[in-house]
């Protein structure tokens, strides 16, 4: 493989865990929402590299569709609902961001150890990769358990579907209807996310999620 | 004869930082004043502000002690010392393995160890809350800085400035993901070193959010202007540094022609200018933090500098 | 060599019984201390003079067990190691000799003093693990004796009973260590052990034991608990000794017995050594950032230099697991060159404290300030004991740390997947805690010796003795040149490291313009001598233009501080407001900082309080429950003080039945 190709995917890979950190760092709800977007626009570059030098053109649709719906349509619209719910200068922290981040290296750590272990023969450009989007699978989920408002859960949940996204390309890409059938379960999620947290809004004046927690059955 | 050519070169790079460096500090905040549709002093000003410190009378607290009147000549020298040995616009310069880029790092350690004491001197307020949140901001910045150092020098296999630039210069250097990293990073720890916007306001007086003017608030006259000094060389370093290490290009090395040493010449002052440039427009979009989002904002650096260390050490092809 | 070292060593124990005799006369001090400093001046040659290698000798005497004999050897690493220590011991002596007239009770201390230093010398001479072991508790016991030295009071007390537990416990430690070492053949000879490595199992055993054994004397974290009481509470020439050299005592056992009794080094050794290193570097800054007593936060200091120590100690195991010979020896040097300077910096700096604390009778810094005006010289010496601890270039702290750096940069070639994630961590909690020392000790001389004075004995202070100012500045000056020219040092180490690490790094003398260069000169150098030259010669050339050119007149007046100098003292800035926001960053979670505020309702006129919180979780999780336990266990074992006769007969006879048992089911 070329050698400039392939650093540049290094490099949008390796730009996804960094806005993958951003997401972590930033704790003011409209400020993470941009991020969020500008973690898509990285994925639909990476992807578009990937179809580029894989000269896969089905790759491509991949990128439009996270273009389309992740990079513009979903901030857009989860931009409205903070704005609407009047949430939109919340800031939303359990845990404080320096040991957050702190949590995060270590995980990156984890995954590059893992998977560099675990491929070791695999191509090197499709294992670091692998591993990179493992570490945004990972930084996605510790996203969804250090916040508590359904909002930034909801962007910790996306930009780990990013990191799947990612993962899968770096394999040489998956089946156009898997990918097609996935962006429109995210985009449905979203929506019935949206109208969920606007229920939870009505019900009970927040959307915190601790305050949620009061309502549950089983704790008494 | 070639001893003496060297030591040239390396005289002109001494002075050469020594005029560039308030011009620098001038351009910045001429461009930010055009930014704010200000028309700004003019380019040259903060050298007629030196001009007029140096002649002023000092006036000393009654109680500052002779360590405080030794310093700003300390800070001045030791920051000097390490403004001369980055490469700028010729590498491999007579003195450069004199202090590799750890060194260099801990040569302006010791400059700010030596102000923030100076801080501690008279026993006022202003001067200890500085000097303690400089050392707050430092304790978190050194070692930022020392992380991307790592992962600099992990990639060019040498600390030494000239190698690094060289080959940084070379083609096998390619685009990576530990350089990303370590550039950003890099970019946050010189905004909080140079007491610039976001973290620190080199404008203000009298706030309780300044630090490093609030450490030197008892100086005047020449002591002042010596502090000054200090804090534009100080600047011009941080631009160099990340112009040498990011930016290579144009550097002419120990064995180049004459003519292809004007050609650094100018490539550097391009850098620096656009560097400047750069800082300017960023301080004009940002708003000034509080004090205690500062260390999240250079932990987030020396987290990014930490991944790119572990990336280096994982994988060679980071 | 070895017998000379001997009969110092026995000149300095029949000096103990001399200082008995002649405590409460005036000669006693002068005696007691000039002939330590002259015994101490001796063996330190004896050191430089072995530490080719050359005269290896061994001595046999017929003491200790009957079939084992003592034996004393002297080798490189024992050389070195008597380096460190006797210039540590001559510069306090020297120091004591005019200090020690301060000392209100001499005769709790000259008779222990020589006897402290005799045992940590036999210790370092000792070539077999019964005579290392003894001369090992020697030295503890002699230098408890010092702590408690002002009994009467309440905190010292339980100071030397924490110290003599925690003593007992590392030494029984290293008994097993040497028990493990010795192996079935039950040789105790240090050259028997050598012949005769363990297992591999056993050998990791022992690698624990020691790390127990010796941290435990070093003070890594979490064994470091005894150390900030007991160093601050004896007099501060032995407070000195036993943070600036004792701890170097403690890190030579542990070399002895990790790098050369134990055999080769499995790959994971390096791991827990560079963990509890680099924790303890950084816990025992912070610790120190935390303190208000000024030999408390030097004894905190001690625990973070040793964990910097440790951390190239790890370095040097795992490069020698990987046989990277050279890149261990550079690691090596890094530590041991640490271990000199740190013995170096810190008896100047304990020195410099009870200086402080001779003249004013007081360790709390909060209660101190403006010493610079009424201590010049001691505010000299002190300030380059600071910079040099802070490992700012050009002391000779930062040389030892570059080099750890240097260490730390070749070590991505290791193969271990822990260590490659182990080792970037371990180096960013390097810098972290250089950088945190450096300000803990702008905090400390910024509060005491600069500043205001806060109290009256800060106002009424001065100057110490002019011999006890000359043995700090002897150490600030040996401070200097290490940092200037450690080639020097470096290849002196050289043929210690030869024999730890079976390699050695390159001979740095004879590199142009004394550089240091540890690998390459592409790779990196440095040059601490031109480093100092520039900037001594450009603040020289420019303070001289700018007086000639410029202005050179100076005007006193009242503190400006924007118009709003406060009037008293007390309102200055205090240790812990220095410290508040590093607190807030690093201690929040750590020592779960908090900071209570109470402000008064409004038109009341009580005072505002605030109140900053700070736990150890050391002391609470590890010491607290364990004391609770042992508390316990005591109490109910106590019935067993009020038997019959009959059932101690049968307690006693069970106890021997069983061991017989075991002796029985042994394979």
């Amino acid at each position: 493989m070329h050698g400039l190709s392939f650093d540049i995917a290094h490099l949008l890979a390796g730009s996804l865990v960094v806005v993958s950190f951003l997401e972590l760092y930033q704790d003011r709800l409209l400020a993470l929402i941009h991020i969020y977007a500008v973690h898509a626009l990285v994925l639909t570059l990476s992807v578009a590299w990937q179809a580029f030098i894989h000269d896969a053109p089905h790759l491509y649709i991949t990128a439009l569709i996270a273009l389309a719906f992740k990079a513009v349509a979903i901030p857009i619209g989860l931009r409205r609902i903070i704005i609407r719910l009047g949430i939109h200068r919340e800031i939303d922290n359990v845990v404080g961001v320096g040991l957050a981040m702190l949590t995060g290296i270590g995980l990156v750590a984890l995954s590059m150890v893992v998977m560099l272990r675990v491929t070791a023969e695999a191509d090197p450009l499709a294992r670091e990769d692998l591993a990179f989007a493992l570490s945004v699978v990972l930084l996605g989920l510790l996203m969804m358990v250090t916040r508590r408002n359904a909002v930034s859960q909801v962007i910790g949940f996306m930009s780990l579907e990013n990191g799947l996204v990612l993962a899968a390309t770096g394999a040489k890409g998956m089946p156009l209807v898997v990918e097609i059938s996935v962006a429109f379960s995210v985009l449905i999620a979203f929506i019935v996310i949206g109208i969920f947290l606007f229920r939870i809004r009505e019900r009970f004046d927040t959307v915190d999620i601790q305050a949620l927690d009061r309502f549950r059955g089983e704790r008494r | 004869m070639a001893l003496i050519h060297e030591f040239i070169f390396q005289g002109a790079q001494m002075l050469l930082v020594l005029a560039l460096a308030p011009l620098l500090t001038g351009f910045v905040r001429k461009v930010k004043a055009r930014l704010m549709r200000r028309r700004g002093p003019s380019l040259i000003q903060p050298y007629r502000d030196l001009a007029r410190l140096l002649r002023k009378d000092v006036v000393l607290a009654s109680n500052a002690s002779w360590l405080f009147r030794a310093i700003p000549y300390l800070v001045f020298a030791g920051t000097w010392v390490a403004a001369s040995l980055v490469p700028t616009f010729r590498s491999g310069l007579l003195f450069s393995w004199t202090a590799d880029l750890i060194a260099l790092i801990a040569l302006l350690g010791s400059a700010r160890f030596f102000l923030a004491l100076a801080g501690m001197d008279t026993g006022t307020g202003f001067g200890g809350i500085g000097a303690s949140r400089e050392m707050m901001i430092a304790s978190l910045a050194e070692p930022a800085m020392m992380m991307i150092v790592f992962a600099v020098a992990l990639i060019a296999g040498s600390t030494q400035l000239s190698t690094m630039a060289a080959f940084m210069n070379s083609p096998e250097v390619g685009l990576r993901v530990s350089l990303g990293l370590g550039l950003l990073a890099l970019i946050v720890v010189a905004i909080a070193e140079n007491a610039r916007i976001p973290v620190d306001n080199p404008a203000t007086h009298l706030e309780l959010t300044m630090v490093h003017e609030a450490m030197i608030l008892e100086y005047s006259g020449r002591h002042l202007a010596l502090v000054e000094f200090a804090s534009f060389l100080k600047l011009l370093l941080y631009v160099s540094l990340i112009a040498c290490l990011f930016a290579p290009w144009g550097i002419s090395t120990a064995t180049a022609e004459p003519a292809l040493v004007a050609v650094g010449i100018a490539a550097y002052a391009g850098k620096i200018a656009i560097g400047g440039f750069l800082l300017a427009v960023f301080e004009t979009a940002i708003a000034k933090m509080r004090v205690f989002r500062v260390p999240q904002f250079l932990g987030a650096a020396l987290m990014l500098a930490l991944l790119a260390t572990l990336l280096r050490f994982v994988s060679r092809s980071f | 060599m070895v017998t000379d070292a001997l009969i110092a060593v026995a000149a300095l124990l029949l000096l103990a019984p001399a200082g008995i005799v002649l405590a409460s006369s005036p000669i006693g001090r002068p005696t007691v201390y000039g002939a330590s400093l002259a015994l101490a001046l001796l063996l330190a040659t004896v050191g430089i003079v072995s530490l080719s290698g050359q005269h290896n000798s061994n001595v046999t005497l017929p003491l200790g067990l009957p079939w084992l004999g003592a034996h004393f050897r002297i080798d490189a690493l024992s050389a070195f190691f008597l380096i460190v220590i006797n210039l540590g011991a001559a510069a306090a002596s020297l120091f004591a000799f005019g200090y020690g007239r301060h000392e209100e009770f001499p005769g709790r201390v000259l008779p222990f003093y020589p006897a402290y230093l005799a045992g940590m010398n036999l210790v370092l001479l000792a070539a077999d693990a019964f005579s290392f072991l003894t001369a090992w508790e020697f030295m503890s016991l002699s230098s408890w004796a010092l702590v408690i030295a002002h009994h009467h009071l309440r905190d010292i007390l339980r100071a030397g009973y924490v110290y003599l537990l925690m003593a007992s416990f590392g030494t029984l430690a290293l008994l097993f260590a040497f028990g493990l070492l010795a192996g079935t053949s039950g040789d105790y000879a240090f050259a028997a052990m050598r012949t005769a490595p363990p297992n591999a199992g056993f050998a990791a055993l022992v690698l624990i034991l020691a790390l127990v054994g010796a941290g435990s004397k070093a003070g890594l974290v979490p064994l470091h608990a005894w150390l900030p009481l007991a160093h601050p509470a004896a007099p501060s020439q032995v407070s000195a000794l036993m943070s600036g050299v004792m701890t170097k005592v403690a890190i030579y056992g542990f070399i002895r017995i990790v790098f050369d009794l134990v055999g080769p080094p499995a790959w994971w050794w390096s791991m827990p050594v560079l963990l509890v290193g680099a924790i303890t570097a950084v816990m025992g800054v912070l610790y120190a950032l935390m303190q208000r007593d000024l030999k408390r936060v030097l004894a905190y200091s001690t625990i973070e230099n040793i964990g910097i120590v440790f951390v190239a100690l790890g370095l040097a195991l795992a490069f020698k697991a990987n046989a990277m010979n050279l890149a261990a020896a550079l690691a090596m040097t890094a530590a041991l060159l640490h271990v000199l300077n740190h013995s170096l910096f810190k008896t100047l700096l304990f020195c410099g404290a009870g200086a402080v604390l001779a003249s004013t009778g007081e360790r709390n810094i909060e209660r101190l300030g403006g010493l610079i005006h009424r201590m010049p010289r001691t505010a000299f010496v002190f300030l380059i004991g600071c910079v040099a601890i802070s490992a700012l270039p050009p002391f000779n702290g930062f040389v030892s740390e570059w080099l750890a750096f240097q260490a730390i940069l070749v070590s991505p070639q290791l193969s271990s997947w822990g260590l490659k994630l182990m080792i970037p961590a371990a180096g960013a909690l390097l810098a972290l805690s250089a950088a945190l020392a450096g300000a803990c000790f702008v905090r400390v001389y910024g509060v005491t010796f600069l500043s205001r004075p806060r109290s009256e004995a800060a106002r009424n202070a001065h100057e110490v003795e002019g011999v006890s100012i000359v043995a700090m500045g002897l150490l600030a000056v040996a401070c200097l040149i290490l940092g200037i020219i450690p080639g020097f040092a470096i290849d002196a180490l050289a043929t210690t490291t030869q024999l730890l690490t079976g390699g050695r790094m390159p001979a740095q003398v004879g590199v142009a313009w004394l550089s240091i260069v540890p690998i390459a000169e592409g790779r990196s150098s440095y040059n601490g001598l031109l480093v100092f030259v520039f900037i001594a010669v450009s603040a020289m050339i420019c303070a001289f233009a700018i007086h000639r050119l410029a202005s050179d007149k100076i005007r006193r007046s009242a503190i400006w501080d924007c118009g709003f100098p406060d009037a008293s003292p007390m309102a200055q800035y205090s240790g812990s407001s220095f410290a508040q926001p590093i607190r807030r960053v690093f201690c929040t979670l750590m020592f779960r900082a908090r900071e209570i505020g109470e402000m008064p309702p409004p038109n009341s006129t009580s005072p505002a309080r605030f109140t900053a919180i700070v736990y150890d979780p050391i002391w609470d999780t590890l010491y607290a429950p364990l004391v609770q336990f042992i508390s316990f266990s005591a109490e109910k074992l106590n019935a067993l003080q009020f038997l019959t006769i009959r059932r101690y007969l049968s307690l006693v006879f069970a106890a021997l039945v069983l061991l017989l048992l075991v002796l029985a089911a042994w394979p």
